[in-house]
């Protein structure tokens, strides 16, 4: 792989583009024109705005917005003095961080279930997907306002009793928790479920039966073929998943920003909101990067194994050139040797 | 033999028994709802029913429907929902195809910004859009949702751009080329050549985009139905949030009839703003479940 891509890396800084590569190119930029001038509009300007407004009381006037300059001002004040921001912003994280894994695993049991010889399998991906339909953040406020988000019949209490017995106490708290909201934790995997199931039906079976055919059981299987190809999809069903949470109603820290940026009072605002929506913008992308690094950072196995064997070849190669170099240079030495010893040496040639 | 067959079965019934339980937490909200709805309020205190109401009872729905002005919601909602999505359709597929057909400089870039701005959250764009809109007049108005869709930056547009770039991506170049040779310029080839060919794609981003805007109801409500005064614009959903308040207006200014709200009315409430969805799933659902698998989203 190495070895073509730098031909091409080459091929490419050689050879100037054409005037249809460049016809090309201009073509294509028109059509991405449109993302563009959006991306400018809506994520560029609006984000350096928002930041600026961050910075700043906001008051309004009916004479306009007064801008009023207080620095950072606005995020000590989130930190300091805000009663519900924080405790809401910690609980988020632990809910986020716990329900997550929870979903993708979940999400990928089902997949695994269905993709079997089943019957009604149409059936069962109608009722899986279903919730993807109608969950919307009003909806899920009715039915968990009436109790209907959690399953009377479970006892969720005498589960929250026996994890407390183990865990400290904010830990177990946020646990039953979960517990309680199972069915929402559940509604939320539908698209996942899709996801992997689309993705399990393209590994090729041959891959099972010579695994079979080498002795594998059904639980080396899933470790060594199943979960290694369906990497990358896991990886997307968790981005998914928290993209989809974050921006969820049900996550009260939003509701939470619209409320400071309509409030009328003094401090908050317009200013007080961007920095509360920096601030939560900077956790979710943090807890889908750290997410990412921990997905990627560990390679299996096998891909360790063809490192290794790269490696090994590579210092082969090294080795055989070195020879092979020391030997052109021993014969040259020979050479030069002899030339030097030009007349006091037999050289072959056969006189003397 | 036969033992292998008993395991075979054995194993069958538990992923049966499995898939049959959690089909059941699944289902559990939406037919508490059903059940809950259809209940008359003697019914609701009557702890010995639990399930099957004594008799159906759909005043609660007309009640629901009543506070809710259904049926002028309901045509709101379709516009809000609807016209978006087309807009999102045409701007994400053209967007798509350029980046999967074409190579330029900065492509790379722009994905990665395309990827960036799905894990961003919309409240950090939230203020100034909000602001912005206001400048120009449009807050409030249904306009608020088409710039946006237009300029491919609508409600998980990065999604739509993404699933057209995979689409596009294995239309076969040749068939492209061929219709150049044969005189048709580069728009003209997208429209004639590879858009037809990509139906499902279109079909998919449809349909999520319609239910993603349909159950979208923060923004909704920010930029087109109002949050601190109404605008006229509304959609069901979000007539579903301010169920309570709505519904004792109503019962004031309503003639005699009008009962106190209920769970049964919420309930009734409740399925009526996912009864649209509901059915289109029903009738498309084939579609909806197959759309992953049609779009190659998960990679050749």
């Amino acid at each position: 792989m190495s070895k073509e891509s730098r031909e091409a890396k080459k091929n490419k800084t050689k050879i100037k583009p054409g005037r249809l590569a460049r016809r090309e190119a201009i073509a294509g930029l028109l059509f991405v024109t449109p993302w563009i001038i959006g991306a400018l509009i809506f994520l560029v300007y609006t984000m350096g705005t928002s930041f600026y407004y961050s910075l700043n009381n906001i008051r309004i006037t009916p004479l306009g917005k007064n801008f009023n300059f207080i620095g950072v001002g606005n995020y000590t004040q989130i930190m300091v003095a805000d009663a519900d921001f924080l405790p809401q912003l910690v609980e988020y994280i632990t809910s986020t961080v716990l329900s997550v894994p929870i979903i993708v695993v979940f999400a990928l049991i089902i997949a695994m279930l269905l993709n079997g010889k089943i019957k009604f399998k149409g059936f069962f991906r109608l009722i899986f997907f279903l919730p993807v339909i109608v969950v919307s953040g009003p909806v899920m406020g009715m039915l968990s306002a009436q109790g209907a988000a959690s399953i009377s019949t479970i006892d969720t209490q005498a589960i929250s009793n026996a994890i407390s017995e183990f865990l400290p106490g904010g830990m177990a708290t946020a646990i039953s928790e979960l517990f309680s909201n199972m069915i929402t934790i559940l509604w939320y995997s539908g698209v996942q479920i899709l996801i992997f199931l689309s993705a399990l039906q393209k590994i090729d079976s041959s891959m099972y039966e010579a695994a079979q055919m080498d002795g594998g059981s059904g639980w080396e299987c899933f470790w060594k073929i199943t979960l290694p190809t369906i990497k990358p999809m896991i990886l997307l069903n968790v981005v998914y998943s928290i993209v989809f949470i974050s921006g969820n109603e049900q996550n009260s820290i939003i509701t939470l920003i619209q409320n400071a940026m309509f409030s009328g009072t003094k401090e908050k605002g317009y200013g007080y909101a961007s920095a509360m929506a920096w601030l939560y913008s900077l956790v979710v992308v943090l807890i889908v990067a750290i997410f990412a690094v921990l997905l990627m950072a560990r390679k299996d196995i096998y891909e360790r194994q063809v490192k290794k064997a790269k490696r090994e070849m590579k210092k082969e190669a090294r080795l055989v050139k070195k020879i092979e170099r020391r030997g052109i240079r021993n014969a040259k030495k020979i050479e030069k040797a002899r030339k030097k010893r030009k007349y006091s040496t037999y050289d072959g040639s056969g006189d003397y | 033999m036969g033992s292998k067959e008993k395991e075979g079965f054995l194993k069958q019934f538990v992923v049966y028994a499995l898939l049959i339980c959690i089909g059941f937490i699944y289902l559990y909200p939406i037919l508490y709802m059903l059940s809950s709805s259809l209940m008359t309020l003697d019914d609701l205190l009557d702890s010995s029913i639990n399930w099957i109401p004594s008799s159906l009872n759909f005043a609660n729905y007309g009640q629901a429907a009543a506070s809710m002005e259904f049926w002028k919601t309901l045509g709101l909602s379709i516009v809000i929902a609807g016209v978006p999505t087309i807009l999102n359709v045409i701007s994400c597929s053209i967007v798509g195809y350029g980046l999967a057909r074409f190579e330029f400089p900065g492509k790379k870039v722009i994905l990665g910004i395309i990827i960036f701005s799905f894990i961003l959250p919309s409240q950090i764009t939230m203020i100034p859009t909000y602001v912005l809109y206001s400048n120009i007049k449009i807050l409030g108005t249904i306009w608020a949702f088409v710039l946006p869709a237009l300029l491919a930056q609508g409600i998980n547009a990065p999604i739509f751009i993404l699933i057209f770039f995979q689409f596009f991506k294995q239309v076969p170049k040749v068939l492209i080329e061929a219709a150049q040779i044969d005189g048709a310029g580069y728009f003209k080839s997208f429209v004639r050549i590879s858009l037809p060919s990509a139906a499902p794609a279109i079909l998919t981003v449809f349909l999520f985009s319609f239910v993603w805007y349909w159950n979208e109801s923060y923004l909704t409500q920010m930029y087109v139905s109002g949050v601190m005064q109404e605008t006229g614009w509304t959609s069901l959903v979000v007539q579903l949030q301010k169920f309570s308040t709505n519904y004792s207006e109503y019962a004031q200014t309503a003639a005699s009839g009008a009962v106190t709200l209920n769970e049964s009315i919420s309930m009734a409430g409740t399925m009526l703003s996912i009864l649209p969805v509901l059915l289109m799933y029903f009738v498309l659902q084939r579609y909806f479940v197959e759309s992953i698998d049609r779009v190659g989203i998960t990679g050749e």
